[in-house]
């Protein structure tokens, strides 16, 4: 079920230097994915990034277990100084973000050029 | 129309008998895979009743919010407890009440809050944004079994004028 309206991609960014990742979900990230969503997140982090960027853009939906996701990343980026940023958020998505008062902790870009540069 | 509260004095198996019918009730079992469902029905109401699209989805993130923590805490996770989720559209104020019932682990009331925001961790945070996102949020016990919430949503002046 959760297969269904969750998937992403994933693909280095040459432009950004070595060890840049981007990460591209799609669908939902509610109670049924935020595993998928949280197993992938770790996947990217056992590669050794330098840069993680996540496109949220095909994020239509998001709850507190996808946000706890989310914190969590952060977590691991902060402790192994890896830089953790977001871009693409909907209206609602980042609605989520702002009730939470994580807007101002997450590194949010407007665009994929931003976050790539960031 | 009037405010239509559940009877109290009903505490037996299934939702509080209310005085009068809900206009709209789901009854659900408490698997993760019907929480898409019951959101997409509660913004569907809420978006007939003249919120706007933003209120219509924060609206139906506290109901999914609170159905997440119901299975999660409440039911342990266990995919066979019933819940009830009752919606009456109100009118002065113009608002919706909605109250979800269940036959989960009880709670005390009192120690339903939401954590400090400052603290930057996972979890915890479903309770903030239900307090945040509606107007009146009341935890209480059923008198047999389980735990009712009463959430209420005010539609804001702006709203009701471009419902209007």
């Amino acid at each position: 079920m959760a297969d269904d309206v969750f998937k992403f991609t994933l693909e280095e960014i040459p432009s950004a230097g070595p060890g840049a990742w981007l990460l591209r979900p799609r669908g939902e990230i509610a109670y049924s994915e935020a595993p998928i969503f949280r197993s992938t997140i770790k996947s990217v982090f056992d590669k050794g990034p330098r840069k993680f960027v996540v496109d949220m853009s095909g994020i239509d939906y998001m709850n507190t277990p996808g946000l706890a996701a989310l914190v969590e990343a952060l977590q691991t980026a902060r402790r192994n100084q890896i830089k953790f940023i977001l871009f693409g958020l909907n209206e609602r998505v980042m609605a989520i973000f702002e009730i939470a008062r994580l807007n101002r902790v997450f590194d949010i870009k407007p665009d994929e050029a931003s976050a790539i540069a960031g | 129309m009037s405010d239509q509260s559940p009877n109290p004095s009903c505490g037996t198996a299934g939702p509080i008998a209310p005085t009068g019918h809900a206009p709209i009730r789901l009854e659900m079992l408490s698997q993760p895979m019907y929480l898409a469902g019951a959101r997409d029905l509660v913004s569907a109401v809420a978006k007939r009743l003249g919120f706007t699209d933003l209120s219509c989805s924060q609206i139906a993130l506290a109901v999914d919010e609170a159905l997440c923590n119901i299975i999660r805490h409440g039911y342990q996770r266990r995919t066979d407890g019933p819940i009830w989720i009752s919606l009456w559209p109100l009118e002065s104020p113009a608002a919706l009440k909605i109250v979800i019932e269940d036959e989960a682990r009880q709670v005390d009331p009192a120690t339903i809050k939401s954590r400090d925001l400052a603290d930057i961790r996972p979890g915890g945070l479903g309770v903030h944004i239900i307090k945040e996102v509606m107007d009146e949020v009341t935890y209480e016990h059923r008198p047999v079994a389980g735990m009712r919430l009463t959430l209420v949503k005010r539609r804001d002046a702006a709203q009701q004028a471009g419902a209007a």
